[in-house]
C-alpha cells in the first residue's frame, strides 16, 4: 500500500469499515506514466493527430456550406436497391464527419496529452453552516417586512384567494376528459353500436351490400353497417371503430355452433366484431383453413369456427358475434345489435353474457 | 368435261360423288362454323388428357389420382374439385405446387413446368368441377388507373389486406410457422389469382364482393407503391417509427456504446 491509501480516515471508523468489508480498500492504483509522458516524440505525434482532427473540422464545415449552395436537390445516388438524395448525403457526410472528428480529436487529446493524475476530492457535509442559516432567516424576515404583508394583511388574504381560484378553471377543464361513465352514459356510448335490426351488412369502403350467394367458403369480408355511410366526421370514426365487423363463410360441417346461437348464421356465414377483446385492435388476420383469427398486436387468437372462443393469447373474452339474417331482397342484415359490448374490457363491464 | 360426262355411268361414280359431296360439306362447315376454343381454362379433351397425365406424375401422390384429395395419413392434400384453373395457375406458376415435402406452408420456388404444361394441368383440374378461371389480362391491367383509383385501392388494401400482408405489402408472420408472403415485385395476374382463389390460409376475396374494378385498384396501388424509390435508405416494411426507432436505438446507439467502450479498452500507459 502506498501513500495513496492515506485517504482512509484514521481512528475507530477505519476499524469498523474493515469489520464490515473483510477485504481492505486497496485504494487507488499506482500512477503509471503514458508513452506520451515519457517519450517526447510520441507526444509530438499525438499532438499532430489531435491537430489534424481539429484541422479537418473547418474544411468539412466549409464543405457543408459549399454543398448546401452548390449541389442541386434533385441529384440521386443509388446504392444497390437503396436510393439517397445526393445533397442530403453530402450534407450528412460533411457535417457528421466534422462532429465525429471534433469528438475524436477531443478524446485523443484527453487520453494522450492532458494530465491524467488521479486526484481525490473528499465529500463534505451537505448542510449549510449555522452562520449562513441564520443569515438566510434574517434576510427572509427582512423581505417579509419589506413587502408590508405583516401590516397590510388584506393583500396577503386577497392574494391567497386569487391563487386558490386560479386553480378552478384548470380543474374544471379536466371535465373535458370525457363524460363521467355512469351506467346510463355507458349504455349510450360504449355499450351500443349502430347495428340495429334490419341494418344491412355492407363492405367496408365500398358500402356494397352482400348476398350470401356472393360469398364462397373461405371468404372474408371486412364489413360495416350500412347506416354508417350517413355519418360524418368524429361521429363516423367513433361508430366505425365500434361497429366494424368481419363476415366469414365456413363449411357448416366443420364448425361448432352452440345451441344458443343456432339461428345467428346463414348456412355457415357468420359475422363477428372486428375489434379484439383484449385492447381493441382491429383484427382481420384470418386463416381460412384453421378458422383462427389472429390479432397482430398481442397474438390473441380466436376460433371463429367455435363461437369466437379464445384459443391463444391474452384476450380474456370471446369475440362478440353479430346475429345475421336475410332481408326481403336477399341481402345479409343484422338481427339486432351485439348482445355484449364489443371491444376491450373496462372496469364496469358486465362480462356474464360473453360466452354462449 | 367430256372426260367426266362420258364416265358418269361408271360403277364408282356414285361412291366418288358421295365422297366429293361429303368433302365439300366438311370444308364448308369448317369455314362457317366458329373455331374451337383452345384456351387453357376451357381446354379441349387433348389438353385435359395431357394435364391428367402430368397430374398423375406430379400431383396425385398428395391430391389423389383423380384429384379427390387425401385427408388422412402423413401425406395430405386437399380435394381439387372446384378450385378452378386460377388456383392451379397460381400455385404451379409460382412454384408452390408441387410441394417438395409436407410443410406448414408451401414456399415459393422455381417453377419446373412450362407454360403449356401449367395450362394443361389447369385445364384438367378445371374439368373436375367449376371454379374460378384464369383471369383475362384486361382484368388486371393497371395501366389506365387514375390517381383516385389508386387512392381507393390503397384504402381497400389497408382494409382488406394489410392485416396479414403489412401496410406496404411487405408480408408478415402467421401462427405456427405460417406466413403471409411479401407482395413486392409480383405479377398483376398472380395477385389477382390469389384474391379469387384464397390460396392456403388466405381468405377468398371473390369478384362479387371485391369487384374486379376494386381488385384492379388494389393491384395498381401496390405496384405504384413499390415503384416509388425508397429515398433515404431501408424502408423496413414501412411499419413506421417503431421499427425505425428500434434500428436507431440498437444499431445507432448500440454502436456508439461499443465505440465508447472500445476507446477505454485501448490502454495508453507506457507499461
Amino acid at each position: 500500500m502506498t501513500e495513496d491509501s492515506s485517504h482512509h480516515q484514521p481512528g475507530s471508523e477505519l476499524a469498523t469499515v474493515e469489520e464490515r468489508y473483510p477485504v481492505p480498500d486497496p485504494g487507488l492504483e499506482p500512477h503509471l506514466p503514458r508513452l506520451t509522458d515519457v517519450d517526447e516524440k510520441a507526444a509530438n505525434r499525438a499532438t499532430r493527430q489531435v491537430a489534424t482532427f481539429f484541422g479537418l473540422v473547418p474544411i468539412l464545415c466549409i464543405g457543408f456550406v459549399v454543398v448546401y449552395f452548390a449541389v442541386p436537390g434533385d441529384v440521386w445516388v443509388d446504392f444497390g436497391p437503396l436510393r439517397a438524395n445526393g445533397r442530403n448525403l453530402l450534407l450528412g457526410l460533411t457535417f457528421g464527419l466534422a462532429l465525429l472528428f471534433l469528438g475524436v480529436g477531443a478524446v485523443q487529446w484527453a487520453r494522450k496529452l492532458m494530465d491524467d493524475q488521479e486526484k481525490i476530492d473528499y465529500r463534505h457535509s451537505a448542510a449549510s453552516s449555522d452562520a449562513s442559516k441564520n443569515y438566510m432567516l434574517t434576510e427572509l424576515d427582512k423581505v417579509v417586512d419589506e413587502t408590508k404583508l405583516t401590516r397590510r394583511k388584506v393583500i396577503g388574504r386577497s392574494l391567497l384567494a386569487a391563487l386558490a381560484t386560479i386553480l378552478l378553471p384548470m380543474i374544471v377543464g379536466l371535465a373535458d376528459l370525457g363524460p363521467w361513465p355512469t351506467k346510463k352514459k355507458r349504455a349510450e356510448t360504449i355499450e351500443r353500436t349502430i347495428w340495429a335490426p334490419g341494418v344491412r351488412v355492407v363492405n367496408d369502403i365500398t358500402f356494397e351490400p352482400i348476398k350470401p350467394e356472393d360469398i364462397e367458403i373461405g371468404q372474408l369480408i371486412n364489413a360495416e353497417p350500412a347506416n354508417l355511410e350517413e355519418l360524418e366526421g368524429a361521429e363516423f370514426q367513433i361508430e366505425k371503430a365500434k361497429a366494424a365487423a368481419i363476415v366469414v363463410r365456413m363449411d357448416p360441417n366443420t364448425i361448432t355452433i352452440p345451441p344458443t346461437r343456432q339461428g345467428w348464421n346463414i348456412g355457415g356465414i357468420l359475422c363477428y366484431s372486428k375489434i379484439c377483446t383484449h385492447v381493441g385492435c382491429p383484427i382481420s388476420l384470418w386463416e381460412q383453413q384453421t378458422h383462427h383469427l389472429l390479432c397482430p398486436c398481442h397474438q390473441s387468437t380466436f376460433d371463429l369456427g367455435d363461437a369466437g372462443k379464445v384459443v391463444f393469447g391474452p384476450a380474456a373474452r370471446p369475440l362478440p358475434q353479430l346475429p345475421v339474417m336475410l332481408d326481403a331482397e336477399g341481402y345479409i342484415v343484422a338481427q339486432r345489435d351485439f348482445l355484449v359490448p364489443p371491444g376491450p374490457s373496462y372496469f364496469e363491464r358486465d362480462s356474464r353474457n360473453d360466452s354462449p | 368435261m367430256r372426260l367426266l360426262s362420258s364416265r358418269r355411268r361408271h360403277p364408282a361414280a356414285k361412291a366418288l360423288l358421295l365422297v366429293a359431296g361429303l368433302f365439300l360439306m366438311g370444308a364448308l362447315y369448317s369455314v362457317i362454323a366458329p373455331p374451337a376454343h383452345v384456351l387453357a381454362e376451357t381446354g379441349n379433351s387433348q389438353q385435359i388428357a395431357e394435364g391428367k397425365a402430368l397430374f398423375a406424375v406430379g400431383c396425385a401422390s398428395c391430391h389423389g389420382l383423380n384429384g379427390e384429395g387425401q385427408v388422412e395419413g402423413t401425406i395430405q392434400g386437399p380435394p381439387l374439385a372446384g378450385v378452378g384453373a386460377a388456383a392451379v395457375d397460381f400455385q404451379v406458376s409460382s412454384g408452390r405446387m408441387p410441394m417438395s415435402r409436407p410443410e406448414q406452408q408451401a414456399p415459393v420456388k422455381p417453377n419446373e413446368y412450362s407454360e403449356e404444361e401449367v395450362a394443361a394441368l389447369a385445364a384438367y383440374v378445371a374439368s373436375l368441377g367449376p371454379g374460378p378461371a384464369i383471369p383475362e389480362p384486361a382484368a388486371y391491367d393497371t395501366a389506365n388507373l387514375s390517381a383516385e383509383d389508386l387512392a381507393r385501392g390503397g384504402e381497400l388494401f389497408r382494409t382488406n389486406c394489410s392485416a396479414c400482408h403489412n401496410f406496404e405489402g411487405a408480408g408478415g408472420a402467421l401462427p405456427n410457422g405460417k406466413y403471409a408472403p411479401p407482395l413486392i415485385g409480383l405479377d398483376n395476374k398472380r395477385i389477382y389469382e390469389a384474391m379469387i382463389t384464397g390460396p392456403q390460409q388466405m381468405p377468398v376475396f371473390d369478384d362479387e364482393v371485391v369487384t374486379p374494378e376494386d381488385k384492379r385498384a388494389i393491384i395498381g396501388y401496390l405496384q405504384a407503391l413499390h415503384e416509388q424509390p425508397t429515398n433515404g435508405g431501408l424502408a423496413l416494411g414501412g411499419v413506421g417509427p417503431v421499427s425505425e426507432g428500434l434500428w436507431a436505438w440498437i444499431i445507432g446507439l448500440g454502436g456508439l456504446i461499443f465505440f465508447a467502450m472500445w476507446i477505454t479498452t485501448r490502454g495508453v500507459k507506457a507499461k
